[in-house]
């Protein structure tokens, strides 16, 4: 028999369901990052999970990013597409107690790493203090594992069961 | 610690189906061909419970490979363990609304280092050769029938513990030696390219999480993939029926994969039914602190758990100051 394991796109998924007995469905806060992400700007760093200061954001992989830095370490795992993954190492890294992605300017001082090719199921390690940036060579779907920062944007409302 | 904490008690093996019996405290648990029988002591009489021993031993497995894991473990919606981080409850009918108010519950709690003795012990005589209690249904053999042999390499698996991520120089391996399961056969198993400027070799790193996913020889047991500081990603392949019903002593997420998993939801106290989330392919849902919960999957899925191991939580929740939901909107 033929194995075949569904994975979900960003022009191809399937939301699932909440058949509730007592309670509400917004306790679950349940969103689907297929959905926000073809929903969202390019890059824009919309939390779907947050777990106290802790977050799972999902951005939509569109064209070239701005550059990131962050202060602690952070996880990108592509979920849809085809994205390369620029590295700087910053001659001045953000404070590790800056909690969250911050944004640099166009060309953040430093000398370049290389780079990384992700594809869908990919998971790249963004270390503490170094620059990183994405092209994405087709639209797709990235989830970070990060810090709740200056620049995630919480849009409840607009992207789970209420 | 006092030598004899970690003391098992014991019977000699059955004359007649060859298994041992096992006391803990003032509970006591026996198997036969098809059961696993629990006694305990409630208002002045002897109480009694029966799980098939498959899913005993799949749930008693889970207990110990995740050392006794965050909040309740319920084997069932009788028995199961409560974890306090060196001590450990185990539990008949306490977190069961009916037979709670009835009386008939007991409880007793232990030190960990005695009640893992005493479920490895048990473990190690109850599981017979060719039955692995990690595996699915279709995996492995039969867990019925008397005592013939026993399978420890299966129930002796070393707990992978990752510090950043797998595969860096020190940190956990990754699984490039370990087949693909049959049910991920088409999971793409390229790699990430990584290209290091002169002076940066093995300073990028990356790998395929799907490909690390799709060589998990066990199912149903979360390991740790990235560390963000207290946050933890814990991915892991599912398939049949969660062993366990989990009862968190904090909120934890689940963000699906592939595949399709459905989520048994009832009250964490009571086991009152509360909810079903059925959850595709990049779905993401939070378990909420005040629920247990039981997952099916008809075919082996990713799942990606997420945990926050930030000490203290369980008390924060208990006593009001962290709601149970994780987000108010």
């Amino acid at each position: 028999m033929q194995v075949h394991t569904v994975f979900g796109s960003i022009t191809d998924y399937t939301k699932g369901t909440i058949e509730l007995v007592s309670g509400e469905a917004r306790h679950y806060v349940f969103s689907n990052v297929f959905e926000v992400a073809a929903k969202s700007r390019p890059y824009e760093r919309v939390v779907v999970a947050r777990n106290m200061e802790y977050v799972q954001e999902v951005m939509r992989a569109d064209g070239v990013s701005p550059w990131f830095a962050c202060g602690h370490d952070e996880f990108a795992l592509c979920m849809d597409g085809e994205i390369t993954v620029d590295f700087i190492r910053m001659k001045v890294p953000p404070s590790a107690d800056k909690n969250g992605a911050v944004l640099l300017g166009d060309a953040p001082e430093g000398a370049r790493m290389g780079h990384v090719k992700l594809k869908r199921g990919h998971q790249v390690l963004l270390g503490a203090g170094n620059a990183y940036r994405f092209t994405a060579t087709r639209l797709g779907v990235l989830m970070q594992q990060t810090v709740l920062g200056d620049l995630s944007v919480q849009k409840w409302r607009e992207i789970c069961f209420t | 610690m006092a030598a004899n904490v970690a003391q098992v008690v014991a019977s000699e093996p059955s004359n007649r189906n060859g298994y041992r019996s096992f006391r803990l405290g003032r509970f006591e648990l026996s198997r036969d061909e098809y059961f696993v029988t629990v006694h305990w002591p409630a208002k002045g009489a002897k109480r009694s419970h029966q799980m098939p021993a498959d899913a005993f031993l799949r749930a008693c497995m889970r207990d110990v490979a995740w050392n006794f894991f965050y909040g309740w473990v319920n084997f069932d919606h009788v028995i199961g363990t409560r974890n306090h981080y060196g001590k450990v409850d185990f539990y008949a009918g306490t977190f069961n609304g009916t037979l709670k108010e009835a009386g008939v519950d007991y409880l007793e709690q232990f030190d960990a280092d005695h009640i893992m003795a005493t479920f490895k012990a048990m473990l190690r005589d109850w599981v017979n050769e060719g039955f692995g209690p990690f595996a699915a249904p279709v995996e492995t053999g039969t867990a019925y029938g008397p005592k013939q042999g026993d399978n420890i390499a299966a129930i002796e698996r070393i707990r992978i513990a990752t510090r950043r991520m797998p595969g860096l120089p020190g940190d956990s391996p990754l699984r490039d030696d370990m087949p693909v399961n049959r049910a991920f056969a088409d999971v793409p198993q390229d790699e990430p390219e990584i290209h290091a400027e002169p002076g940066f070799e093995g300073q990028l790193h990356a790998f395929s999480l799907f490909k690390y996913l799709s060589r998990s020889d066990v199912t149903w047991n979360p390991s740790v993939t990235a560390v963000c500081k207290a946050s933890l990603a814990c991915p892991t392949t599912e398939e049949f029926i969660l062993p366990v019903f989990h009862g968190n002593d904090r909120v934890e997420w689940f963000i699906q994969l592939s595949d399709e998993i459905v989520w048994d939801v009832g009250d964490k106290n009571t086991g009152a039914p509360r909810a079903r989330v059925t959850m595709k392919a990049g779905d993401v849902a939070a378990m909420p602190a005040d629920i247990r919960h039981q997952g099916y999957s008809t075919k082996r899925s990713m799942l990606y758990v997420w945990e926050n191991v930030t000490p203290g939580l369980p008390q924060r929740y208990e006593s009001g100051e962290l709601s149970p939901y994780p987000v108010d909107f």
